[in-house]
């Protein structure tokens, strides 16, 4: 996919979609940043083990006086005993340990930064400029009313960073796989079956994706595709994938390099649309898209289209050039759980052009309508 | 969890801490058999009452404990092995010492590294408990002495701050006796501290979060509600609803991320069905502390038949409140007094503000009664003045007509999209300059398009912007408006002191609480903890937060180790808190007085918002 800029993106696949189009917009890739990390080498060093104080319990005898309010009898053996002291122990940590900050200037939020020299004038400013927003308490001081401790060396040794960076785990992996549809029909003779699915592995922004669909009738496998595609964030809702689309069947296997879009469209509509290119020179593009149509919170209503096209004919794989099959479902599920919803429907292919004229001429009928079971599972 | 003096509640509770099992009560139909529910004993050798410590030294030891709240035994991590953690009471004016040992097993879902954090409490950064910016963290078989002087008093609760053991159980009360008489009087003390419970791993929700955010959203609109609608509004205003919300690609129903679908609500680390209670004799005035330790739930609170006087808020005293109810946010602490009287059992009634489900406890004079439990409120939905637009862009909307709609009036909500407005300008709010510092000041709860930081323009990360957001102060919150109650607002919050610090900030940070609800993605100005650069304040400077929400979610921010002075619509002092509330469609402006060296958090206290990124260091440096 880095071959191709996203105007040309845009050109072969968004147009035809007509749908609010995705700005690709160059954005920082933030998971490749993180805060450096110093050398965290020096160990914690752990607090003393050794005996302490009791810790102070309440034991006292119940006292059963109303009017004592929340008083607490000072409670036995509860000495403020400071057995380690653990300023010291943390003044062994500062040296060499501290994040160097100055090299993250370089990042997109520099405007966080306050020029600092302004200030004692703005006091001054705010200070003699307010009353019309503060008529109503306390005049406001240039001085603090509680007045700012001055720092001492026991505040600077407990305010060194302890080294290393808290846990992000704002950028972990995660996954997702989605059996979308696993069903199978009754195609006379024999039985059919059929799965798309789809899976991904990585961040908010950048992950691997992995799609297949299949399709087997009478024992016999007519269509299987596997695509492995990275797919990268470009704006709110879309992302752009890139990769390789495998299919072992119909015919002998081929390959195809992959590239597209993927996201959800204005009303919520799911939509991806992918451009091909074969080994041998051929093209295709194909475009999905469905939606939810809730009928309560459970029962679940998917209408579906996937559309397909080929740049040339192959005649060895019933393809002709052009626009070739459109299949459209209609997906009744109910979700026991989420992860669990079986379902019925109706789906009907029809092909169209060089292809239909294919199908035909072997004596097969261009349209196909079929009612399907199956269940859609995800984890 | 009584601790009075007088009621002997706190004594006798040694064993808990050794109980091998804090059992818990099955949600099903194991309990419905019971019929009746066994009272005294139980309510008060149960979990629902745990153990006290108070004093200056304490021994605290994070483990393994299972539990079973649904029926279904899971290991929660404890302290000392109690759930919530053993109530802690201080005493202001003291030094505290804390040995806090990590006893996790080897292998323990929960990880091997542990933390407490003092949420609330104004310490040094190194006893501030977050591992990777305050300290190393606690690694198995290790401790680490907490020590600091004690310089407030009030409700506070403590929690872990590594990785998701809040979410399982890694909660408990704190509790600082003043020096000063308090300002108000009252004979009983009750803790409730509000928790939520999930029997998933903290990992395994995230991750189901991530693959599938609406997960617990079983209140989406469907076929049958449009039909409802268009009876009601009208074919053409229902379709532009959807149209609306479906450019937006969001529902309005998403209050918010997880919900009882997935949690059990706990009060004092039991359910409903366990039924907390406190008791009190009639005529007392008894002081509920309420604290929210939740990982992810806002909870709505009332007594029915009792008034609320709110007394403090966040520990701080505030000018005493009378309410029938008030929205606690995930951190935030309310103490309020009621006084019953008249009837043996009043119901203390949490319901989350999702309307999903609720927890319940019972005030009574003895053990073993029950009041009755109300239903839950009709689930609201959200509004557009919800998400940041006002009415005046709901009209232009409606007079658009279809064609104007989704590129009129939604290219606002959408210009991540769009390109950002000419007024963007990600350097007004934070222009030191004296002029512009003061028209800033002038603009925090104006009307205008809220200008947005260029780094939510084009932002994968950033799904929505607030064009009109406003301080929502008088707001109790979206399903408490008009429902014949007064809830409590932030408006109605005044700290019973003055500005502690008196002077005017120096500065304004804006920052923008940013998402993306299906990416399950959170951040500030779109840029999420890992790929952000500490916030830098200067010792001693006195500064302004103006925070704006983008999101359609709301968010408690909290920031360690200095206090946030929220300010009213004109910029005055108004309540001193830790964790401010941030709904959706709001702009709200805090003072900071930077009285702490080193780094500290500034985050989301939703737990899953924060660990997806919505948090910051702040760095406060000489």
């Amino acid at each position: 996919m880095n071959v191709l800029t996203p105007t040309t993106l845009a050109l072969a696949l968004v147009t035809s979609l007509a749908l609010d189009a995705p700005v690709f917009a160059q954005t920082m890739d933030h998971s490749t940043m993180s805060m450096p990390s110093p050398d965290a080498s020096q160990p914690q060093e752990p607090a003393t083990p050794k005996k302490k104080p009791v810790p102070a319990k309440k034991k006292g005898p119940a006292q059963q006086h109303a009017q004592s309010k929340n008083r607490q009898p000072a409670p036995a053996g509860a000495q403020p005993k400071a057995t380690v002291d653990d300023m010291s122990s943390m003044e062994g940590m500062d040296s060499g340990m501290q994040h160097d900050m100055s090299s993250m200037q370089g990042m997109d939020h520099s405007r966080m930064r306050h020029d600092m020299s302004a200030m004692p004038g703005m006091e001054m400013g705010h200070g003699t400029m307010d009353h019309s927003t503060t008529d109503h308490e306390a005049s406001p001081t240039s001085l603090p009313r509680t007045p700012i401790p001055p720092v001492t060396d026991a505040d600077r040794a407990a305010a060194v960073p302890p080294g290393g960076t808290h846990a992000m785990t704002d950028n972990a992996i995660h996954g997702y796989v989605l059996l979308n549809r696993l069903e199978a029909w009754n195609a006379d003779p024999g039985m059919g079956q059929a799965w798309e699915g789809q899976g991904w592995i990585g961040t908010d922004l950048n992950r691997a994706w992995l799609r297949s669909e299949a399709e087997r009738v009478d024992g016999r496998t007519e269509a299987a595709d596997l695509e492995v595609l990275y797919g990268r964030s470009v704006s709110t809702w879309w992302d752009v994938v890139g990769g390789i689309r495998h299919d072992f069947k119909p015919g002998g296997s081929q390959t195809f390099a992959a590239i597209g879009v993927q996201g959800l469209a204005p009303q919520k509509f799911e939509v991806e649309a992918t451009a091909y290119l074969g080994e041998g020179g051929q093209t295709a593009a194909r475009l999905e898209a469905e939606y939810a149509l809730l009928l309560t919170n459970r029962l679940i209503l998917q209408p579906q289209v996937e559309i397909e096209a080929y740049g040339r004919n192959d005649l060895a794989r019933g393809i002709g050039s052009g626009l070739s099959t459109a299949e459209a479902g209609l997906r009744l599920r109910y979700e026991f759980t989420r992860r669990f919803a079986p379902y019925i429907g109706v789906v009907g292919e029809r092909a169209f052009g060089r292809t239909a004229d294919l199908r035909r001429a072997a004596g097969e009928d261009i349209h196909d309508t079929r009612f399907v079971a199956g269940i859609r599972i995800w984890f | 969890m009584s601790f009075d003096s007088h009621d002997g509640a706190a004594n006798g509770r040694r064993g808990l801490s050794r109980r091998r099992f804090v059992q818990g009560l099955a949600a099903g139909g194991a309990v419905a058999g019971l019929g009746l529910w066994p009272g005294t004993s139980w309510a008060l050798r149960g979990p629902g009452q745990p153990n006290v410590l108070s004093g200056t030294a304490f021994d605290l030891t994070i483990g393994e404990t299972p539990v079973n709240f649904t029926g279904r035994t899971r290991p929660a991590i404890t302290v000392n092995g109690s759930l919530p953690a053993p109530l802690l009471r201080w005493k202001e004016g003291t030094t505290v010492n804390l040995r806090v040992a990590n006893a996790l097993p080897a292998g323990s879902i929960h990880g091997d590294e542990t933390s407490i954090h003092w949420h609330g409490i104004v310490l040094p950064a190194n006893m501030d408990g977050v591992p990777g910016l305050s300290f190393h963290g606690i690694h198995r078989g290790e401790a680490y002495q907490y020590r600091f002087n004690v310089r407030q008093a009030g409700t506070y609760w403590y929690h872990s701050h590594s990785g998701t053991q809040e979410q399982a159980g890694l909660y408990g009360p704190l509790v600082i006796d003043p020096i000063e008489p308090e300002p108000f009087s009252y004979d009983r003390d009750h803790v409730v501290m509000l928790s939520d419970w999930t029997d998933l791993g903290g990992d395994a929700l995230m991750s189901r979060l991530k693959k599938m955010a609406g997960h617990d959203n079983y209140y989406k609109r469907t076929v049958g509600d449009f039909f409802r609608d268009t009876k009601r509004d009208g074919l053409k205003a229902t379709l532009a609803d959807r149209r609306m919300w479906g450019a937006m690609r969001m529902t309005p129903t998403d209050l918010s991320d997880v919900n009882a679908t997935t949690y059990t609500y706990l009060m004092n680390g039991t359910t409903a069905l366990g039924n907390w209670t406190g008791l009190f004799r009639s005529g007392e005035k008894v002081r509920l502390r309420f604290i929210n330790g939740s990982a992810m739930t806002y909870f709505d609170v009332r007594i029915p038949g009792l008034k609320m006087t709110v007394v403090a808020a966040d520990g701080q005293y505030v000018h005493p409140v009378t309410v029938d109810e008030f929205r606690i946010a995930v951190a935030e602490t309310y103490d309020v007094i009621v006084e019953p009287t008249g009837q043996d059992a009043f119901t203390v009634f949490a319901q989350d503000a999702a309307r999903t489900g609720y927890v319940s406890g019972t005030l009574a004079v003895r053990d073993g009664l029950r009041a009755p439990v109300p239903a839950l409120d009709p689930r609201p939905i959200l509004t557009m003045a919800d998400m940041g637009m006002d009415h005046g862009g709901m009209a232009g909307m409606d007079g658009g007509g279809m064609a104007g709609m989704d590129h009129g009036a939604m290219s606002g909500m959408e210009h991540v999209q769009h390109g950002a407005a000419p007024a963007t300008d990600p350097h007004a709010g934070h222009d030191m300059g004296a002029m512009q510092g003061h028209a800033m000041a002038g603009m925090h709860h104006g009307g205008g398009t809220q200008p947005h930081p260029a780094s939510e323009t084009g932002n994968p990360l950033v799904d929505n912007q607030a064009m009109t957001p406003t301080s929502r102060l008088n707001d109790p919150g979206n399903g408490l408006r008009d429902n014949g109650r007064k809830a409590l607002t932030y408006a109605m919050l005044r700290s019973a002191f003055e500005d502690p610090d008196g002077r005017e900030p120096g500065r304004d940070i804006e920052l923008h609480l940013t998402g993306h609800m299906e990416k399950f993605a959170w951040s500030f100005n779109g840029i999420k903890f890992s790929s952000a650069e500490p916030l830098r304040m200067n010792y001693g400077e006195r500064l302004r937060i103006v925070l704006v929400n983008d999101t359609m979610m709301t968010h408690p921010i909290h920031l360690h180790g200095m206090w946030s002075d929220v300010e009213d619509d004109q910029g005055n002092f108004m309540v001193r808190k830790h964790t401010v509330d941030m709904p959706p469609g709001s702009k709200r402006s805090y003072r900071v007085r930077a009285d702490a060296l080193g780094n500290w958090a500034y985050h989301c206290h939703l737990l899953y918002h924060m660990d997806a990124g919505m948090m910051r260091a702040v760095r406060v440096e000489e």
